[in-house]
């Protein structure tokens, strides 16, 4: 039997509703089979905490006076984009100071950057703003230089145009030297393999043809309330799929937005990669309203049955090249090592399990006290038989005159 | 009965030209294992090293050290795991070559064992959020 989404919400409101984290269905599902437990359960808490390099923050300052329109701007000296109205920005995680040194001495070490300036922000530090502009009639100041903090702004809001990846690469290293990715550092001749996904509790991978997350979801975002937007940049649903309907590579996305005010630095972590940049941790929380058994089925698939694609990245990856290594899944990924080409390969997350397990229970909490209810979508994300593929891009060279 | 102590030295810089670990091994029959070394431009010497022998034999090599004018600290105070920084995202634990840093696979979430690190500090760059720091 079907349940609608305001039924649900009339349970969460009564405090009578039933929910479960993604983990907790599995077995669940084991014990008393999709049939009965998709009677009993109504939602399905999702999580993920991982390196989210897509993502940023616009925020509103206030108006100096005498009046300023901001063409150029840095927050704790990493610029921030400025090329909106007047006082209107947008901080990037990864952006870095004009003046860091990047890889010029290699591997660099990124101690920080736009990812750490909006973890300063939610933990209510000062941030230096400096700003300049050339000056109108109606905007005549020419450079600002101010602290700034959070609470004081009119509007914050975390805006990430790509989050909560559906899958992602195993990322290993075939060359003979050590290579600093954005999925870690990577030791020679397979050394290690490096993933980040949380699997099982990964929101998208447990409801892989997003039949409830779409647009107007209401989440958990960086320990606040949010809603899912959009798809996300380089949402690619028409990848190749296991029979259980989970891709076996990166596919779906998630655009995001929430009030920065919000939020907590538990769940923006800004971090720093080595050889390779700066990126944000973000805590996204989804819940799976169990409408029918199909439902339910996808959302109680174990790390056992989901997929992924070992990619080399001293060669596959930079050079765009399709070859695959081979396909492990995450239970082996998450026992620590697998075996890739006959050889026993440790393996590291980079994605957070626990904190992404913490979030499953704290969304848990919310919607069984009543204090989050489902948002139904307004619009569903393009899915499998949408014809979407990701488009590479096709270089048209410019031939100078 | 024998002991095993990873220790941090500083020499200053008059005693950077002497022999002080050979005396150590010499006289005091001591074993030892250079974890790092180093000389400052102003000539003052670090060296983190373990030292096996007899419980004793140990002490007496330490009252020789500071006799000598050797600052001794033990190392474990000086690789700093901050556990409310570190998120459990694992990356430190396929790098860290003596098992001081690993992840529990039912919780999924990272511990370090100071009595099992060399202080190599191979984790300390890659950490994403830099929750290990080196204190000497």
């Amino acid at each position: 039997m079907a349940k609608t989404y305001q039924e649900i919400n009339e349970k969460i409101k009564r405090g009578e509703a039933v929910v479960v984290t993604a983990e907790e269905v599995i077995d669940l599902v084991k014990d008393k089979g999709t049939k009965r437990v998709a009677k009993e359960v109504d939602v399905v808490t999702t999580a993920t905490f991982g390196p989210m390099c897509s993502s940023g923050a616009f925020l509103n300052i206030g108006h100096s006076q005498p009046r300023i329109k901001i063409q150029k701007a840095w927050l704790n000296g990493v610029n921030a984009y400025a090329g909106l109205a007047a006082v209107d920005l947008y901080i990037g995680v990864t952006e870095i100071p004009e003046d860091d040194p990047a890889n010029k001495v290699f591997p660099g070490e990124f101690r920080y950057g736009g990812g750490h300036v909006i973890e300063d922000l939610v933990s209510g530090k000062d941030i230096q703003l400096e700003a300049t502009s050339y000056g109108t009639d109606c905007y005549p100041r020419k450079r600002l230089r101010t602290w700034i903090r959070l609470p004081d702004l009119n509007e914050a809001f975390l805006f990430n145009p790509r989050n909560a990846y559906q899958n992602d690469n195993v990322a290993v290293n075939l060359s003979s030297r050590t290579i600093y990715t954005y999925l870690g550092v990577l030791k020679p001749q397979l050394g290690n393999a490096n993933y980040c996904s949380a699997g099982q509790l990964s929101p998208l991978l447990k409801d892989p043809f997003y039949k409830t997350i779409g647009i107007g979801t209401r989440i958990f975002l960086g320990g606040g309330t949010g809603y899912v937007v959009w798809n996300g940049t380089q949402h690619n649903p028409t990848v190749l799929r296991g029979e259980n309907g989970v891709p076996r590579q990166s596919a779906g996305t998630l655009s995001v937005l929430g009030d920065l005010k919000q939020m907590d630095p538990r769940w923006l972590v800004g971090v720093s990669f080595l050889g390779y940049g700066v990126s944000l941790m973000v805590g996204i929380g989804v819940p799976i309203p169990i409408l029918d058994e199909g439902i339910l089925f996808h959302a109680a698939i174990p790390d056992e049955e989901i997929r992924a694609s070992v990619i080399d990245y001293s060669d596959a990856y930079p050079q765009r090249k399709p070859d695959i290594v081979g396909e492990v899944n995450y239970r082996e990924l998450k026992s620590g090592k697998v075996f890739i080409q006959g050889k026993e390969v440790p393996t590291a997350p980079l994605s957070s399990y626990s904190r992404a397990l913490e979030i499953a229970q704290i969304l848990k909490g919310w919607i069984r006290e009543g204090r989050f209810l489902l948002g139904e979508p307004v619009a569903t994300l393009p899915s499998a038989d949408s014809g979407i593929t990701f488009r590479p891009l096709k270089e048209r060279p410019i031939q100078d005159q | 009965m024998e002991t095993s102590k990873k220790i941090v030295l500083k020499f200053p810089r008059l005693l950077a030209d002497k022999p002080i670990v050979y005396r150590l091994t010499k006289d005091y029959d001591l074993q030892f294992n250079i974890l790092k070394a180093s000389i400052t431009p102003s000539e003052e010497g670090l060296m983190v090293m373990e030292l096996i022998g007899e419980e004793e034999d140990y002490h007496q090599g330490m009252d020789y050290l500071l006799q000598s004018g050797v600052e001794v600290q033990p190392l474990s105070k000086d690789i700093i795991w901050r556990e409310e920084r570190c998120t459990h995202c694992g990356a430190c634990t396929v790098l860290c070559p003596s098992g001081a840093l690993i992840m529990d696979r039912d919780t999924m979430k990272v511990s370090f064992d100071a009595g099992l690190c060399v202080a190599c500090e191979l984790c300390v760059r890659p950490c994403p959020p830099r929750a290990i720091e080196v204190h000497f």
